[in-house]
């Protein structure tokens, strides 16, 4: 008992307590920035190893971009990475980040389903599936429970059944090999159920885009309640993301 | 193919070879030189793989004996699509895997292999089974039962599918059957063209290691480029793989405190996890350290205010762990939850080729940093951390000596790096010029074990042959003899204490 109340004073408070307004500190690579300065959009464009730079106008989709950041160190003039990981949105256009651009990435609450608006805000028990997630999403996913951040205090939680979930969470670019088994697990969710994809492999297969031992057409079927970007996303992005969805009116 | 007619070549790890000189033995020579290896306590078979050449294939292998520090390549070809090979398996059982792999990915048989299942269903697979179709191993008994789990587990984890056939809550046999994860990663490294793509690439085999999958690419390329680096860099990145050791061993003792109901140490463990992946991403914007490791250079020179910060927090976290270590591994319901359970035997680790911590624990000294040191391993010795009582507790035990270990390990990576620091960093390379016809193999030894990257290059410099080893390609046979014999009920703290990766045996 006594070691107990040692290791707890060695450890004092861990958690974060303000999640809405926790920063991190940099060179976290969040939210980029691009100004208007003239640079070869083109040249600038093929530097992108998953084709997430656009030219003319120059912009970066979120949706795609593995957070690298190696456009940033060869123009450090044109594009630059903030702190900021609030970066998850309900609309894939609202991923891409536009030249001359400084607003934040934000959730639409227009585009909130109604069916879903308001009604996990209390608690919400979601189902997570990895389908050809490296573990890098998967273990930032765990951490969000974690006693630093701590999102059970809002009644968010992970939990085994699907039949207990509001939701199912997708990591990794869905490997053929996992797409019936995601099928059904979200089959077996009641609904109205959430669908949301975390991390850069989910929303769009990052790096491995073009493999062919990839299956994505459950995406044709089921519309995205929210996308989480980051390579793996950061716990801050996912907690606030999802606070930001169950919370709109 | 090649014409070299002396029977072995010795190389240093991520030192490339020309094809030419890798002798080409006969298969009855090949066989006696795997079961030769076998036999030696200190040797086992990094890696071996089939490369399609002309009208065939030739197949490579690099043997390791971690006591006299030497690797040998050696080859042998099949000039006939359809001919058809001995199976090696039956007298090394560590090739199981080796020969299932090329089985399925080139449709050669393997006569007499006493294990010829699918490996991991690729896309493009010969043997056209979906992963649906896995055959399974039966035992038609009234008296027995079996209880299937996955591919989805109750946690936030990856897909793998355990088959266990039960005596009542005895486990009889588990079968693991694997491949969900499959994304056609070593395909991919071929098609993807240019050189930050496959670091990335490398960066994703393993998410929870993209400091060790990355270092072994990126040495890959420099030793195929004939690029050398900086005593600077090497020690920068050695420093990054031991914080990725320390972050997840004690990410790894909170798990296993959840899996024997220790809520304390759970919270505990896992809190002081943080500081040391928050530590790693004010080093390089990422708490895995994806985009630290490139290739000759890096983007994130370490420096005094890293180096002031990161003695702090060694100070700082050793004493802190060490509490709740001490408090851990004195609790009777820990104790009794560890000790003894989930026992394999050094001949049975020596038998699947097991590595890293599946051999440490196990009483085999078998550690890349020490037995085929590379990067900062070269200029600080390093000495592994063996135990013998291959159980639950030693796995546990094991991780906290080498945390222990890794934290005075880096105290001298940091001195040394002082000596040096006033080098100046390169930029990484975007693109770099590879030796045409040769053969490369780099080795690190990862938190979970020893990681391999091979490479063979064409007569122009491309690559034609790109082959990933993550120690889990071994290691997961391990944990299916574990189970023999135990409740089923012990199955999570087994599977955690083992901690094997599912991608990265996937690829």
């Amino acid at each position: 008992m006594l070691s107990e109340l040692k290791i707890l004073d060695q450890h004092g408070k861990q958690f974060i307590p303000d999640i809405r307004k926790a920063e991190i500190p940099m060179p976290f690579r969040g939210l980029p920035i691009i100004n208007e300065s003239t640079v070869d959009g083109n040249e600038l464009k093929s530097f992108c190893p998953v084709g997430a730079i656009s030219a003319e106008p120059v912009s970066i989709d979120l949706g795609k971009c593995v957070f690298c950041g190696d456009c940033a160190h060869a123009f450090p003039n044109k594009i630059k990475f903030t702190n900021d990981h609030k970066i998850a949105a309900n609309t894939r256009e609202a991923l891409i980040v536009k030249e001359g651009s400084d607003q934040p990435i934000q959730l639409n609450p227009d585009k909130v389903r109604e069916e879903i608006k308001g009604i996990f805000g209390g608690s919400l028990k979601l189902r997570q599936v990895s389908a050809g997630g490296d573990n890098s999403a998967e273990m930032e996913l765990g951490a969000c429970g974690n006693v630093n951040f701590d999102m059970g205090r809002f009644g968010i939680e992970f939990v085994a059944s699907p039949r207990h979930a509001d939701g199912v969470v997708v990591t990794g670019p869905i490997s053929k090999n996992m797409a019936g088994a995601l099928r059904i697990c979200f089959d077996a969710i009641p609904e109205p159920k959430l669908f949301i994809l975390a991390g850069t492999d989910a929303i769009s297969g990052g790096i491995f885009t073009d493999s062919p031992a990839l299956d994505r057409s459950i995406l044709d079927k089921h519309k995205v309640d929210l996308y989480v970007p980051g390579n793996p996303p950061h716990p801050l992005t996912f907690v606030n993301g999802i606070l930001d969805l169950i919370r709109s009116k | 193919m090649s014409t070299a007619t002396n029977s072995s070549v010795q190389t240093v790890n991520g030192f490339s070879t020309s094809i030419d000189k890798i002798p080409v033995l006969s298969y009855g020579h090949f066989q006696q030189k795997a079961d030769e290896y076998n036999k030696r306590p200190g040797a086992h078979c990094v890696t071996y793989y089939a490369c399609a050449v002309d009208n065939g294939y030739q197949f490579f292998a690099c043997f390791a004996d971690d006591e006299t520090h030497e690797l040998e390549i050696v080859s042998h070809q099949l000039i006939n699509k359809k001919a058809e090979l001995l199976a090696l398996t039956k007298e090394v059982p560590s090739f199981h895997g080796y020969e299932r792999e090329m089985a399925e990915n080139f449709g050669i048989k393997f006569l007499w292999h006493p294990w010829p299942k699918p490996l991991r269903f690729p896309h493009d697979a010969t043997h056209g089974l979906k992963i649906s179709q896995y055959p399974f191993y039966r035992i038609d008994s009234e008296d027995l039962h079996e209880v299937g789990v996955g591919p989805i587990h109750a946690g936030v984890i990856e897909p793998g599918h355990f088959r266990f056939i039960c005596n009542g809550e005895t486990v009889l046999h588990l079968e693991i059957q694997l491949g969900w994860q499959h994304r056609g990663i070593e395909k991919l490294m071929l098609n993807k063209p240019n050189l930050l793509q496959k670091n990335i690439l490398a960066e994703s085999i393993t998410g929870d290691t993209a400091i060790g999958h990355g270092l072994a690419f990126a040495q890959l390329m420099e030793g195929l480029a004939g690029i050398e680096v900086s005593g600077r860099l090497e020690l920068e990145r050695s420093i990054a793989l031991e914080l990725e050791r320390i972050a997840v061993h004690t990410g790894d003792l909170s798990a296993m405190c959840t899996d024997v109901a220790y809520q304390f140490g759970s919270s505990v463990f896992g809190a002081l996890r943080t500081p040391i992946v928050n530590y790693t991403q004010s080093w390089c914007g990422n708490r895995f350290g994806k985009g630290l490791i490139r290739v000759s250079g890096s983007y994130y020179p370490f420096n005094d205010v890293l180096k002031s910060r990161l003695l702090a927090l060694l100070d700082e976290f050793i004493e802190r762990f060490e509490t709740i270590a001490d408090r851990t591994f004195d609790l009777d319901s820990v104790f009794r939850r560890f000790d003894d359970i989930g026992t394999i035997t050094e001949k049975q680790v020596r038998q699947f080729g097991g590595v890293g911590m599946v051999a440490r624990m196990a009483g085999i000294k078998r550690d890349v940093r020490w037995s085929h040191p590379s990067s900062g391993y070269k200029q600080v010795p390093y000495e592994p951390e063996v135990l013998t009582t291959g159980d639950v507790m030693a796995r546990a035990l094991l991780r906290r000596r080498e945390i222990e270990k890794s934290i005075d390990y880096l105290r001298d990576l940091i001195h040394k790096w002082d000596d040096v620091k006033e080098i100046e960093l390169e930029k990484p390379r975007r693109s770099i010029k590879l030796q045409s016809n040769a053969f490369n193999l780099s080795m690190t030894e990862g938190w979970r074990g020893e990681i391999c990257h091979s490479a063979i290059t064409d007569k122009n410099g491309d690559i034609i042959n790109y082959k990933i080893k993550d120690p889990s390609f071994h290691n997961w046979m391990g944990l299916g003899l574990a189970l023999r014999d135990l409740e089923i009920s012990d199955f999570p703290i087994n599977n955690k204490s083992f901690d094997l990766s599912y991608c990265g045996h996937d690829l």
